[in-house]
């Protein structure tokens, strides 16, 4: 399994999973592939983002890394450990954190510090380590101050950090987020992404991010398009961005400003061919000389 | 409608009261329950003095107390009336066919107090307790039940999720209601049979929804390793300190006084 120097912390090896239905007799009625032979790695501290338009498989990808699916051919491995095989299930779930859509569907406690203590206490860790645990992680995630309150007294966006903060008290070595901002306003969305990119820049914790909204897949290291269950493109978010023409054919948008960057360069305004990815980037391509350049114009300013 | 109910409410102040073990207040409410119905007359007035010095230190407003009191007055009225005129014995007023003996009276009398006492006693443990607490507390109190097999962690980890999730399907159906009402469905006018039909389309969504949340929490559960109660442990343990050894035996001394009370006159 190992590649180079480093074991790959996720790796999928001819990944198939089928959906069965069935009629109400229980005969197979018919069979949907929805991961269809995809072979993936992710390096332990990468940003990996998933996209793809609804029913492209992606988040049935993303619950086998977690063992909540298991292949129906080929095989999921994390951290070198084979996921269909029973006795590694609690370290994996453990090493794989999940976050998941729906904030109010996933915390359990009526008090945020207990439900951030719930994963440790699965896990038999005794009580004084749980304290430090849920201290350490509430502090990442930046919901310290509402640690007593009831979940249901927060917004989406510091739900979303409590459940991230939930699977980090786990101390992962990889959080999967199955598009935890697909619920949320655009300044819940910006709360959660920013958090997370914390993680991945301070605490080195491997994330791979589900996602539709391609402002969020830029701050990836790597980007995955997935159509009809498979892997369509892979590549850093400026390769990916640059084929405009490839992503709409499969229905799925380019960031705004990289649109109009593509747009610009087709009527000839723009000469150079590298990928806009931020409005700062834009105006250097467009090479005109603005009065005032705003600081706060960044990569930031979708999400 | 449900919001004017304190029974169930967490009242938040810091107290004596609060501090206590949720063992200690959920045997207390037991054994105060117990008393009412074997203690009587005097007894009943060991109950009120014990009821009142409890409220007093756990610094809930009466007030707030009695105001719960309102969801349950009538059902109470219910129960003193049958008692008043069904009860046979010894006439005290009679008119047209009713009439009023005097066991009616002593009985409904009995009646009032005791449910009275009854709820303001129970309200009371749940005003100074969190839900939470409360399910910790019976989770360790049933733990000897697991003997015949009742799987006691997994009851109390269900009431505690349906404790977190009463608010959120609340809301859930007061949105489910206004888009129905936006569409033109009526929940107020007509009888109560008419009523409890245009209920229908409002119970099938929520019902619908329930379950996918339900199947959306126990795979979150899953991906944060729960596996049942084995190999647990607690972020909030449970331990007795000596305040709760000093509140078991307060208790039980009123138990015994309310007894001897009970018997004392009569």
């Amino acid at each position: 399994m190992a590649m180079g120097c480093v074991v790959d912390i996720i790796k999928t090896k001819d990944l198939v999973y089928e959906y069965i239905r069935r009629d109400e007799e229980g005969n197979v009625e018919g069979i949907t592939r929805a991961v269809d032979e995809v072979d993936v790695a992710v390096r332990p501290g990468e940003f990996i983002a998933i996209v793809g338009h609804n029913g492209s498989g992606k988040s049935t990808l993303a619950k086998h890394i977690n063992a909540i699916c298991y292949p129906t051919e080929g095989s999921v491995f994390v951290d070198g450990k084979d996921t269909a095989d029973e006795k590694h299930l609690w370290e994996i779930r453990r090493m794989a954190g999940m976050v998941f859509q729906n904030p109010d569907n996933q915390i359990i406690g009526q008090v945020v510090e207990e439900d951030v203590g719930f994963g440790p206490e699965n896990m038999g860790i005794p009580t004084a380590q749980i304290w430090e645990r849920v201290d350490e992680s509430l502090s990442a995630v930046g919901m310290t101050a509402h640690r007593k309150k009831s979940p249901n007294r927060l917004s989406g966006g510091q739900k979303q950090r409590v459940s991230i903060a939930g699977v980090l008290a786990m101390r992962p070595k990889c959080i999967i987020l199955d598009e935890p901002t697909a619920m949320l306003d655009p300044s819940g969305r910006k709360e959660v992404i920013r958090a997370v990119r914390a993680l991945n820049d301070v605490e080195k914790i491997t994330i791979v991010l589900i996602t539709h909204y391609m402002d969020e897949a830029i701050f990836a290291d790597r980007i995955f398009v997935m159509d009809k269950g498979r892997i369509a493109m892979t590549g850093t978010p400026r390769q990916i961005f640059h084929r405009v023409e490839e992503l709409k054919q499969l229905r799925l948008d380019v960031p705004y400003v990289t649109l109009l960057a593509h747009k610009l360069r087709k009527s000839g305004v723009i000469k150079s061919d590298t990928t806009v990815l931020s409005i700062e980037e834009l105006l250097d391509s467009l090479d005109i000389a603005l009065p005032v350049k705003h600081e706060s114009v960044g990569k930031s300013v979708n999400c | 409608m449900l919001r004017n109910i304190t029974l169930g409410q967490y009242y938040p102040v810091d107290s004596i009261i609060h501090r206590l073990d949720p063992r200690v207040k959920l045997v207390a409410t037991l054994l105060f329950i117990i008393s009412l119905f074997v203690g009587r007359y005097t007894g009943y007035i060991v109950a009120t003095l014990f009821l009142l010095t409890v409220i007093k230190l756990s610094k809930v407003p009466l007030r707030f107390i009695v105001r719960g009191m309102k969801a349950i007055v009538f059902i109470m009225l219910f129960a003193v009336v049958f008692n008043l005129f069904l009860t046979p014995g010894e006439v005290a007023v009679s008119f047209w066919v009713l009439s009023i003996t005097w066991e009616g009276i002593r009985l409904a009398a009995m009646l009032a107090i005791r449910l009275i006492l009854l709820l303001m006693g129970s309200s009371v443990m749940t005003l100074t307790t969190t839900p939470g607490n409360l399910t910790d507390g019976l989770e360790k109190l049933m733990r000897p039940l697991r003997v015949i097999r009742i799987p006691v962690h997994e009851v109390a980890m269900m009431m505690s999720i349906a404790l977190r999730f009463i608010p959120i399907l609340m809301e859930e159906t007061d949105k489910i209601m206004k888009a129905q009402i936006a569409r033109g469905a009526d929940f107020e006018s007509g009888n109560l049979i008419k009523k409890a039909k245009s209920l229908v389309p409002l119970l099938v969504p929520l019902f619908i929804s329930a379950f996918r949340r339900a199947n959306d929490l126990a795979m979150a559960m899953e991906a944060r390793c729960y596996q049942g109660g084995e190999h647990r442990t607690k972020m909030k343990p449970l331990i007795y300190r000596w305040q709760d050894g000093v509140a078991y035996l307060l208790v039980l001394a009123y138990f015994a006084a309310c007894i001897v009370a009970g018997r004392l006159l009569f």
